[in-house]
């Protein structure tokens, strides 16, 4: 179900929530017609962007493409999006690649009736009522939203936090754990905190930890 | 679409992904074998499917008449 929030002039607007079903769509892309059901078993990074030919957004492309073979590595796919046509699309990839050198390796979705753009919340009308803003989906192999980002039109995104996310994400699922503030691969992980009062017992005299105190341990993965 | 040419005619990635489907293959081995992301082959079967290109049975495609006739 779609979350709903009522603005003070009575408009409503979706905004997904982590945790939950990525909402589902099918969009015409510059690489056929997509479902977002045929990235079931991939993770995925699902982008928007305010529109083609303008200046920030490119460096954004070419920066999304530039980790896409990293990503890839991952089991990640990248999908861009914009209310733009899909011939300014493939137009404007014909550009970066040309003057920029850099091919865009990756899907992105036309939704020139906001359908999608709708869906995830993606236009914030105090920035601009016709553009997505910077958006940024990180779903899961499940197809579950895992992380979100918003940023302004004015501030392109850092892909290399991109990817640390994603990196970070899987590094939980697989081990268990959560991950500090800046974490990097390599960098020690954070256990589960103790709910019970016997258990954060047990937790403080586990040599396997370096606890500062009973909630708040580390180890090392290996 | 992404396989078949507004004209009928089809993209150089269909011919190559229809080429294969002389014997039944899953999506799976079709991504393998073709070292295609599962997200493009699944969209390219759905696509073909629709076009009449190939038919599946028990979650395998093969190549049909009119697909044969593509390539």
């Amino acid at each position: 179900m779609e979350k709903e929030n009522q603005t003070t002039e009575g408009k409503v607007y979706s905004l997904p929530r982590l945790g939950e079903p990525a909402p589902q769509f099918e969009a015409i892309t510059t690489q056929g017609t997509l479902k977002l059901e045929d990235f079931k078993g991939s993770w995925l990074i699902m982008f928007s962007h305010p529109a083609d030919f303008t200046p920030v957004c490119t460096t954004e492309f070419i920066a999304f493409a530039q980790i896409h073979p990293q990503l890839r590595e991952l089991n990640c796919e990248l999908l861009g999006l914009s209310i733009d046509s899909v011939y300014s699309h493939i137009a404007w990839a014909r550009t970066v690649e040309e003057k920029f050198g850099q091919k865009l390796t990756f899907p992105i979705i036309a939704d020139l009736n906001k359908e999608v753009a709708s869906k995830y919340g993606m236009v914030m009308p105090g920035e601009s009522k016709t553009e997505t803003s910077r958006c940024v989906f990180i779903i899961d192999d499940k197809q579950i939203i895992r992380a979100m980002i918003y940023y302004p039109l004015t501030t392109g995104r850092n892909t290399e936090e991109i990817l640390r996310t994603i990196k970070a994400l899987q590094t939980s699922d697989k081990n268990g754990v959560a991950t500090p503030a800046n974490w990097q691969p390599g960098d020690k992980v954070i256990v589960p905190t103790p709910n019970t009062q016997e258990m954060a017992e047990e937790r403080v005299k586990d040599k396997n930890y370096e606890c500062t105190d009973w909630f708040f341990c580390k180890k090392e993965l290996k | 679409m992404a396989c078949v040419n507004p004209d009928g005619t089809l993209s150089s990635s269909a011919k190559e992904l229809l080429k294969i489907l002389n014997n039944p293959m899953t999506a799976e081995e079709i991504s393998q074998k073709l070292s295609r992301p599962m997200f493009k082959v699944r969209s390219s079967l759905r696509e073909m499917l629709e076009a009449k290109l190939i038919s599946s049975a028990e979650d395998k495609y093969v190549i049909t008449k009119e697909g044969n006739k593509k390539i």
